[in-house]
């Protein structure tokens, strides 16, 4: 099962690292990884998401709760969290299959950023699925290009 | 004030008084202010004899260390000292220069990235890249290392921070938002213990480094005692149980004594003290006490079912945990008689699978040295071990019975990590005698540091059990190599005693068993550092030992 974990972070030089390090020492693998700060300057959340079938969670999140640097750790319940992540996505778009794209945008609800003589940039939120499900329509187009951002989540309710 | 000034300012309010460090370009305002302080620091000959000193000095005193290195080359040699303190959980501070922090990231005249090559292997580390942040970061780095399960921190500080100007005020407050070890066990998870305790018949402790860290070793034979538990030690626990005493099982796993490995593949309840079933300790893990409910008593929760899964997890210090524990078994009424049929068959394992060598007339056994040490010392020395057949030797054969006394290397396994561990043993603790018990492979991994220990008079004693080979390696390829003897002969060694003698040390050749005794009185009486090259039985191997991933009753070798 996939984990989300909410690690909030003291915003101090090489934490970031810190934690990178400690995942590939221990040999856990992240499957996807986005920083940002919070409304507290000197703190920054990390969202990390990572396979609880080859790694234990619990040693996961015992390892990093032993980095000095690491002020809380939340293993988000997927049953009551907002999952998001975004992608940019850059597409070969002839005027033949213009439409057809401007389409699947607007099934998805995909912004269209930029338009050039065959190219064509689409910014998609939204779970991880519904991305995966984009890209797989866009690729027989010939996708140039994707980036996306590691998944943020955040709780319901008042917590 | 300068930083410089303020890096000794901090040092002193944290009450250090020894140093073991090596100067260089980056670090040469920093030992200009020590120059005029009244804290000593000794000269090291190579950096990680310094870290090795400042761990020898931190394990027999409880008291933080502290190592100094310059950028580059000095931080680097440092990393297998820092690399040993982290896995063996002592507490200690390590103060690199770095490259002027205008220069950092450039690839300047020794610059490397301390912070970055040492960040798996210390507790926590820091850039100092405001001097206002030094007595800040001083005070944490010590109160971090010290506390909690101890470990080693890394402070890298810039030149030009060394040279800056501050308005010094001493640090009082500690505000450490991710950091706040646990001190007290969970109340009903000491009621569950003491429960199993009470009802258990087959009960073994097991007992590891972090009772010394903790200093629970009387709490601990207090609860030997009433609840007749023998207890069996690890290779740090060592001297946490008195060896003497009739409940003591010895040292377990690879290489422990066949009783202990018997007793805890049988026993119905383990109870775990800070120890982390470390796969020297366990053997396979499917047989490690398999059928036994598992109690286990820790600082660090990480190390709670990390190997094995355990009934009863107690996050807390062993210490304070086991005076709750002791009194709730008050409360319980135990009938101590309930373990006295298992006490029976531990005594009668005892007498069925003893530690054992064959003794020779003339030719030196090494386990005779070791043994003759505990009886020159009369067991009261502290003993440092380098690595390998020495390190088990010594851990077998002298009945360890004092907390601190027993300083060695055990999660990294750092050959040359003895000597200068016994330098830093000595200096925190001068009346007492300390001995490294070496091999003449690792003796000769820091034999520089003889010239410190010389130029301080810092009287320890080696006593190198001289085989010619990288012993414990010759012993795997014997048992399953097929005695294919691949570079482990050291075909070519120095005479130690004369080598001893050059840097100005007593040194003497000792070659026949009755001059072993003489040999130590004579070092001892010296009163300055020696160096007894014991010439022993080449091929002697450590019995009993389990191989690799074996459960650890499959012990090969050391019956009579």
């Amino acid at each position: 099962m996939k984990h989300t974990l909410s690690v909030l972070v003291e915003n101090k030089p090489g934490a970031l690292a810190r934690i990178a390090g400690l995942f590939s020492r221990r040999g856990f693998n992240i499957d996807s990884l986005a920083v940002g700060i919070t409304d507290d300057p000197d703190v920054s959340r990390m969202t990390i998401t990572v396979d609880g079938k080859e790694h234990p969670i619990e040693q996961v999140t015992k390892q990093l709760h032993k980095l000095i640097n690491v002020i809380k750790i939340t293993d988000l319940d997927p049953h009551n969290t907002v999952a998001r992540e975004l992608a940019l996505i850059k597409v070969k778009s002839p005027a033949r299959s213009r439409g057809e794209i401007m389409q699947v945008a607007e099934i998805f609800r995909a912004n269209i950023l930029d338009v050039a003589r065959n190219t064509m940039i689409l910014e998609i939120t939204g779970t991880t699925e519904k991305v995966d499900a984009i890209e797989e329509l866009l690729t027989p187009h010939g996708i140039v290009e994707i980036v996306r951002t590691g998944r943020i989540a955040i709780e319901r309710g008042e917590k | 004030m300068k930083g410089s000034e303020a890096i000794v300012e901090s040092l002193k309010a944290e009450g250090v008084e020894a140093i073991f460090g090596l100067p260089g370009g980056v670090v040469i305002p920093l030992y200009d202010t020590l120059y005029d302080a009244d804290i000593k620091h000794y000269l090291v000959r190579h950096e990680q004899g310094a870290a090795h000193m400042a761990d020898g000095y931190a394990r027999a005193t409880g008291k933080t260390g502290v190592c100094i290195a310059t950028s580059g080359p000095g931080a680097t040699n440092l990393v297998t000292g820092i690399a040993t303190a982290y896995m063996d959980s002592t507490p200690m501070v390590a103060i690199t220069g770095q490259v002027r922090s205008g220069l950092i990231g450039t690839d300047a005249f020794q610059e490397a990235d301390t912070t970055g090559i040492t960040q798996p292997i210390v507790k926590h580390s820091y850039l100092i890249k405001d001097v206002k942040d030094i007595p800040r970061i001083f005070k944490e780095a010590f109160y971090i290392a010290s506390s909690g399960r101890p470990g080693p921190v890394v402070i890298d500080i810039p030149v030009d921070m060394q040279l800056a100007e501050l308005d010094y005020k001493p640090q009082k407050k500690i505000n450490l938002l991710g950091y706040k070890p646990t001190l007290k066990g969970n109340r009903r998870q000491i009621k569950a213990a003491a429960r199993l305790i009470a009802r258990a018949e087959r009960p073994v402790i097991y007992a590891g480094g972090g009772i010394i860290s903790s200093g629970a070793d009387r709490e601990l034979r207090r609860l030997a005692k009433m609840v007749q538990t023998p207890v069996t030690t690890t290779l740090m626990g060592l001297g946490t149980f008195p060896e003497t005493d009739k409940l003591s099982l010895g040292m377990l796993g690879m290489h422990g004594t066949g009783y202990a490995n018997y007793a805890v593949t049988n026993c119905d309840l383990l109870i775990a003290i800070g120890a982390r079933f470390d796969d020297r300790v366990t053997g396979k893990l499917a047989t490690f006490a398999a059928e036994a409910k598992k109690i286990h008593i820790d600082q660090d929760p990480a190390e709670i079912s990390k190997n094995v899964v355990v009934d009863v997890p107690i996050v807390g210090d062993a210490r304070t945990v086991l005076k709750d524990l002791l009194e709730e078994l008050k409360k319980l009424e135990i009938d101590t008689g309930r373990t006295e049929p298992w006490l029976r068959q531990v005594s009668d394992w005892k007498k069925s699978h003893p530690l054992f060598y064959k003794d020779l007339k003339r030719e030196i056994m090494p386990q005779f040295v070791v043994e003759e040490i505990y009886r020159v010392t009369k067991g009261k020395a502290i003993i440092c071990t380098e690595v390998g057949q020495n390190q088990m030797w010594a851990a077998l054969f002298y009945q360890h019975s004092k907390a601190r006394n027993f300083i060695s290397s055990g999660g990294l396994g750092t050959m040359g990590f003895g000597f200068p561990a016994a330098i830093g043993a000595k200096i925190g603790r001068p009346r007492e005698t300390v001995i490294d018990i070496a091999g003449d492979g690792s003796f000769q991994m820091n034999i520089q540091e003889l010239s410190t220990a010389v130029n301080y008079n810092i009287p320890v004693i080696v006593a190198i059990l001289n085989n010619g080979y990288l012993g414990m390696v010759r012993q795997w390829q014997e048992l399953f190599w097929n005695e294919r003897y691949s570079e482990t002969c050291i075909e070519c060694q120095p005479d130690f005693a004369r080598v001893a003698e050059a840097y100005g040390a007593l040194g003497i050749t000792i070659k026949d068993k009755n001059d072993v005794t003489d040999a130590l009185r004579a070092a001892i009486k010296a009163k300055r550092p020696a160096v007894l090259d014991f010439r022993v039985k080449r091929d002697e191997n450590v019995f009993p030992m389990v191989p690799a991933g074996k459960s650890i009753t499959e012990m090969i070798g050391g019956q009579k």
